[in-house]
This record gives C-alpha cells, structure tokens and sequence, in this order.
C-alpha cells in the first residue's frame, strides 16, 4: 500500500515559466525538466493556466498508480479467473453430449449458459452476464471506493495537493482513472472469456436469442459491443464510489460502503413489491446489454442503462466535488 | 499539522466566505438531481399525451376503418399488462436476483413437455408485463418473441413450418402444420392469448356483435401514432366482470394500436395490450428464417391432422374453432364447460387451464386460494380474479367465463338439475 513508489512518478511542479506551452505529450517529464528552471515567483499564475501536458501527466500518473498495485492485478485475475471456472464447469458437465440442467430453462445460472457447449463465443456473454452483477462492481467498487480516501489514509493526499494540481482536476483525474479500471476490468473478464470459450468449446454462426442466425465475426463485432456497453454500465458505482471516497478518510470504510450499497442496491431490485424505485436503480437495467443480441436490436433498455449511468455520473460526479473542493484535508 | 484549507488551488477566483459557498456547491448535485426527475417524469407524458385533433368520424365509419385495415405486414413491439389480481404464488412473480433469466410468471407447462414447446411458454403473458415483439408479413409469415430478461422466446410460423426458439434453455419446438390448419390460420400468429392489439380487437368487436354499445372516444397518441378512441361497454349483460374496453385505432390505416380491458368494478385494467412502437412495412425475409442451430436439442411436435390429433394447440383454443367445450348462455354473460376426464387437459380457457394444472399438483395451494362452495352440483372450488372467475367442481368439471361466481354457481347448479 506503500504510495510512495508509484508516485515517483508524479510530475513536479508545472512548468509555468516555459513560453513554448502546449506541448501535450511531454507531460510528467516536462514537468520535471522544466521545474527547475521555472522562478518561484511564477508558482500563482501557473495555478490558474496550467498547461495540457501537465493535465495529462496527471492523469497519466493516475492511471499508473490504479495498474500497478497488486490489488488490481489481483481483482484482474479473479476477474479472468470467472469465465475459465464457467467455462471448465459447463465442460466437465457437458462432456458426454448431455446438456446442461437437465434440459430446463436455465433457471439457476447465469443467463446464455445454456448456448456455451454448443458455441463457444457465448461463453462471453455468460462471463460477462456472471461477473456483471458482482464481480465487476465490485472491483471496480474498490478502485473507486480507495480513491479519494485511501490517499486520505495513507497521508498522501496533502502532499498531493500540495502539488499545484487542483482539487477539480486531481478529482477528475481520479474519477478517469477509475473509467479506465472500469473498461480495463470488463475487457479482461471478456478476453478472458473468448480464449477459454475458442479453446473449449466449438464456435460457429451464432444464433441471436431470436433465433436467427449471424456470421461469426458478427458475432464478435456484437461481443466488443457488448464488453463496453458493460463497461459503460459501470460508469454509475464508479460515480458513487467517488462520492463516499470523498465523505470519509478511510480507504476501507469507502469500500466496503459502496460494495454495501451495491448489495443493497441489488436486493432492493430484486423484491418485486420494490417496482416503483427499482427503474432508478444503478442496477436494474445491466442486464439489458443482452439486447444487442436479439434480432432486431433492442436499444429501449440500453438507452435506458446508458442514461442512468450518466445521470448517476452526473449526480454523484458533482457531489463529489462539492464535497472534495469544500472540506479541509487533514490528512 | 495545520489542515489544508479548501479551494486554495481552484479554479475559482471569488475567495468564498465559509458556509455559504460550501452550501451553494452542494446545489449542484441537487439541481441536476431535480431536472433529471423533472425530465424523467415530463418527458413520458408528453411522449404520449394529447389529444390529436383528427377530423370527426361516427361509429359506422370506424369500424368499416378498422374492418377494411391492412394488416398484411406489421413489425413492432407491443407491450401486455395483465392484472388478474391473482396472488404471487400462482403467478410465481419474482425474478433471480443475480443475473439468471427471471423466471416470471412461467407457465406450469404439461410434464415433460420440451420448454421450447409454445403450450408451455404462452401461458407466462397471463400474468404481469411482457414485452413482445411482433413481425408479421402475410398470413403465411408471423413472429412472436417474448422478450425476457436476457432472453427470448420466439415462436416463428412460416408457411407449413412452425418453429419455437427458447433461448433460456437453447431448445427448439418443431410442427408441420396441416394444411387446413394453414388455411384457417388467418393472420393470426399461432399464439395461445391475443397477442396483437389486432388480434384483440378482432376478437371482442366479434363478441360486441349486437350485444355492446359501441361509443366513439376521445382521440390518443398511441406509439407515435394519432388515434381514434372506441369504447366497447356490454349490455343487457347482467353477470358479466367485463367493465368497458377502450380500442385506440390508427387514424391513417385502421388498425387497432391498443385495446384496455377494465373490469366492471373499476381501478386498474385488468388487460391492456398496445404497441410501444410500430410500423406498417414488412419485416426482412430474414427474420422469418430459422434454422436449428447445430447442437440444439429440437423437440418435434407431430404434424397433426384435424381434431382427433394427438395434444391440442392453443390455435385451437383461441380461434374458437375448437369444438370441445360446451358454451352456456351468449354474449359477455357466456360461461364454458369443459369436463375433463381423468387429468387430460384439454381446457378451452388458458386460465382456468393454468389454476386446473395448478390444482392438480398443489392440495394446499388450492385451498389456500380457492374457495369452497357447495350447492345442488355438490361441492367444488371458485377461483376468482377480477376478471375470469372459475369453478372447479369435485367431479371435474369446469366452468370458467367473465362473468361473477355466483353465476358460475347458478350454472353448475342448473346443469346438475
């Protein structure tokens, strides 16, 4: 948990004294070769015209920070692990040429985990339909529930701040990081998904739920599809676990609350005496990514999903920064 | 180690004076909140709302609209509500919580049967909202799918073939129709329960024949369509639950967008069928198309020739072609008979079908929901909901119809005279 190294990375401060500004792609390094150069008494106005380059080295050392800790790579790989367990599963149970469940409607797994013994690129989707509900909220959950207040706990976040980023733009920057985890996460679970489904299982054209048929490669345009519309539908508790990440300064705390809210969240969808509440629920419409695979399409759902993900994102993405640009950081 | 104060490096140039900025950022969160509820709710009801200014047209002038429509070629998605007022158990609401198709509403089905095979699958749209999506190109091309959560249930009828795809289970449902079958097929799509608002229509403006009066509503928007209103109210029907119907008709075309069934005891519809979305061109050839995909486990249904087939379909039962069960009186006041020997099914009623499947497997569950009543038929159970009510006799004969419990008494009590 040791932030000290990661941050090494962090640019120095901004090169304000350099006329040239606008080189974007320099970021971090310019920042540090140019620091020194730069008069103290420049340090004020380079607060207020910060330059691209150093936005993005900010945000490039956000994202550096959130890969290379352990506990991602380790969320990563329960997250390939998922779709290699399903998959071995359905396997093993379909081995003989019998079928899954005793031939009823799969009432009991996950959805499409019918369709994976007899093509294997459905194994995505099932990966995808099994670690939508839990697995990927909550890592990403954890990434963004440790944001804000594990730097908090760690004593890290003043020296953060002392840097003459902001509190918008660090805010920002941690909230797209957090975007990228979400993205990263899901392409993970779904490549994951895809080699263990083509090594598998056999793979052909694939049938739509409606019953017609696409080409394979079809079917792979609609998977890339499906992988960010589910990445996409992330983009709500990554919201909300920024907002609790702001309210505490405990990593931990912020965590386990946002995956608590997540669970609550799930079980308020699930009671049917609960349908008035349940269509503002970050949850409810996940599932609707299936629809890319209906022939027709069906956008009503997804549209929906992808609305209230930006609503959640617009909510909770200001309250953070209400709360993060107003109170006094302590630690 | 003196706190870092707020907004020391913001963006923001105004020195806030404490709580009041503090406050005013909150505001934020707050208004984008409120135009987001604002909009959500608004937005839906102007959607839909309004009463387009159509030029005034009589009843006659209607219904020769409705009768003369085109309906050959449709492609859209309709919506059904069905509140029967049943209890949960019955219809088995409630879905699985992580991620598994819910399960609503699913039909109990005959044991054994594949879950692919339509008697087993159309029963679910008895119960709750379903979401359907209907194309069909000629009486000869129809398809139905069930949209499910994460799945799909179609049922796709192309000239003599009739395919059901069940995504959930990965199964298929095959028959070769009959050529008579094929004949009377109308443009029906081979559904058990009026999945159309076409299909609707037709069936209670057959019914409204001389016994309803029949009234021109206000105008609607119905599925971006303007829309002529008909109100469908039975008369000289003295034990009837059925309230009044609103039919929505097309105001270019003719064809019924929506059909609302509300009891006569008022409060909610107790079925409403309509499209959300609709166009009148004919769907790609494509969609028609079905080919068992390799690996699927297809059950095969039989080519049935005429009645004395094996299991009857529910196309039997809805078109009211099918002879078997015995109709008392006519009209809305009209109760059917079925006498059903020794566990064979054959119920013309889906519904009294379902609470019949139902009853035969759960003692408890009957008594629970039926009532027992005793009269000069001997004793037997009433299941009621606000609209079909149904009496089970201990001898086994059914007697189900839209009309009050006592009337179903009242007939069991006469035909045991």
């Amino acid at each position: 948990m040791s932030r000290a190294e990661p941050r090494a990375g962090q640019p120095g401060p901004p090169p304000a004294g350099d006329a040239t500004g606008g080189r974007t792609d320099t970021g971090a390094d310019a920042g540090v070769v140019a620091g020194p150069a730069t008069g103290p008494a420049a340090g004020p106005v380079a607060v207020r015209a910060p330059r691209p380059g150093w936005t993005l080295g900010l945000f490039r050392s956000e994202l550096v920070t959130v890969f290379r800790r352990r506990r991602t790579q380790a969320l990563f790989a329960v997250l390939a692990g998922v779709p290699l367990l399903v998959g071995i599963a359905v396997r093993i149970e379909t081995r003989n040429g019998g079928s899954l469940g005793g031939g009823g409607r799969g009432d009991g797994g996950p959805a499409f985990i019918e369709q994976v013994s007899n093509n294997g690129l459905f194994l995505t989707f099932a990966g995808l339909a099994a670690t939508l509900p839990f697995f990927l909220p909550m890592a990403v959950g954890v990434v963004a529930g440790d944001s804000i207040a594990g730097e908090a706990n760690a004593g890290t976040l003043r020296y953060l701040l002392v840097a003459p980023a902001g509190r918008t733009r660090l805010l920002v920057a941690k909230y797209v990081s957090v975007l990228a985890f979400c993205l990263a996460a899901t392409l993970v679970a779904a490549v994951s998904a895809l080699i263990v489904g083509f090594a598998l299982f056999p793979v052909g054209d694939v049938t739509t739920l409606s019953g017609t048929s696409i080409s394979l490669s079809a079917g792979m345009a609609r998977a890339l599809l499906i992988a960010l519309l589910v990445a996409a539908s992330l983009v709500g508790i990554g919201a909300l676990g920024l907002f609790i990440s702001t309210l505490t300064d405990s990593g931990i705390g912020a965590m386990a609350t946002t995956v608590g809210l997540l669970i609550t969240v799930q079980i308020v969808d699930s009671f049917p005496q609960l349908h008035v509440v349940q269509p503002y629920l970050f949850t409810h419409y996940w599932l609707s990514f299936a629809d890319i695979l209906r022939d027709p399409v069906s956008w009503t759902g997804i549209g929906k999903n992808l609305g209230l993900q930006a609503l959640y994102a617009a909510v909770f993405g200001s309250a953070a920064w209400a709360r993060f640009t107003s109170r006094d950081i302590t630690a | 180690m003196a706190p870092i104060q707020p907004a020391r490096y913001d963006d923001e140039d105004v020195p806030g004076s404490g709580r009041g900025r503090r406050a005013a950022r909150y505001a934020v969160p707050v208004a984008v909140a409120g135009v987001a509820a604002a909009t959500i709710s608004l937005v839906p009801a102007l959607a839909d709302s309004g009463n387009p200014s159509l030029p005034s047209i009589t009843v006659e002038q209607l219904l020769t609209k409705i009768a003369a429509s085109h309906t050959d070629a449709v492609d859209g998605t309709v919506k059904i509500t069905t509140d029967l007022g049943l209890p949960s158990q019955i219809t088995g609401a409630g879905g699985a919580m992580f991620g598994g198709p819910a399960s609503v509403g699913r039909g109990p089905g005959r044991g054994g049967d594949s879950p692919a095979a339509p008697q087993s699958q159309l029963t679910q749209l008895l119960a709750g909202t379903h979401t359907l999506h209907v194309a069909a190109d000629g009486p000869d091309r129809q398809k139905i799918s069930i949209l499910e959560s994460a799945a799909e249930y179609s049922v796709i009828h192309n000239g003599a073939q009739l395919w059901a795809y069940d995504s959930a289970s990965d199964q298929a449902y095959h028959q070769t129709l009959p050529q008579d079958a094929r004949d009377r097929q109308d443009t029906q799509p081979p559904g058990g329960v009026p999945a159309t608002p076409q299909d609707a229509a037709r069936q209670i403006l057959k019914a409204a024949d001389g016994t309803a009066s029949i009234t021109v509503d206000r105008t609607a928007r119905v599925a971006g369509h303007d829309a002529y209103g008909l109100v469908v109210t039975p008369q000289h029907a003295d034990t009837t639950t059925v309230g009044s119907i609103h039919i929505a008709v097309d105001a270019r075309t003719g064809v019924p967008l929506k059909v609302t069934v509300t009891p006569r005891g008022g409060g909610k519809p107790v079925f409403d069928v309509g499209y959300t979305k609709v166009s009148f061109s004919a769907p790609s050839a494509s969609t028609f198309t079905f080919t068992a995909p390799k690996g699927v486990k297809v059950t095969e249904g039989g080519s049935r020739t005429g009645h004395e087939g094996t299991a009857p379909t529910p196309q039997d039962h809805m078109n009211g072609k099918d002879a078997q069960p015995t109709v008392l009186g006519k009209g809305w006041d009209s109760i059917a008979v079925v006498t059903t020997p020794a566990g064979v099914s054959s119920g013309s009623d889906q519904a009294g079908k379902q609470f019949k499947d139902r009853a035969h497997g759960a003692q408890s569950l009957m008594n629970s929901f039926g009532k027992p009543v005793t009269g000069a038929f001997g004793t037997g159970t009433v299941f009621h909901s606000r609209l079909v009510n149904a009496l089970l006799t201990d001898n086994g004969t059914l007697y189900v119809g839209a009309v009050t419990q006592s009337a179903l008494t009242d007939a069991a009590n006469a035909a045991a005279k």
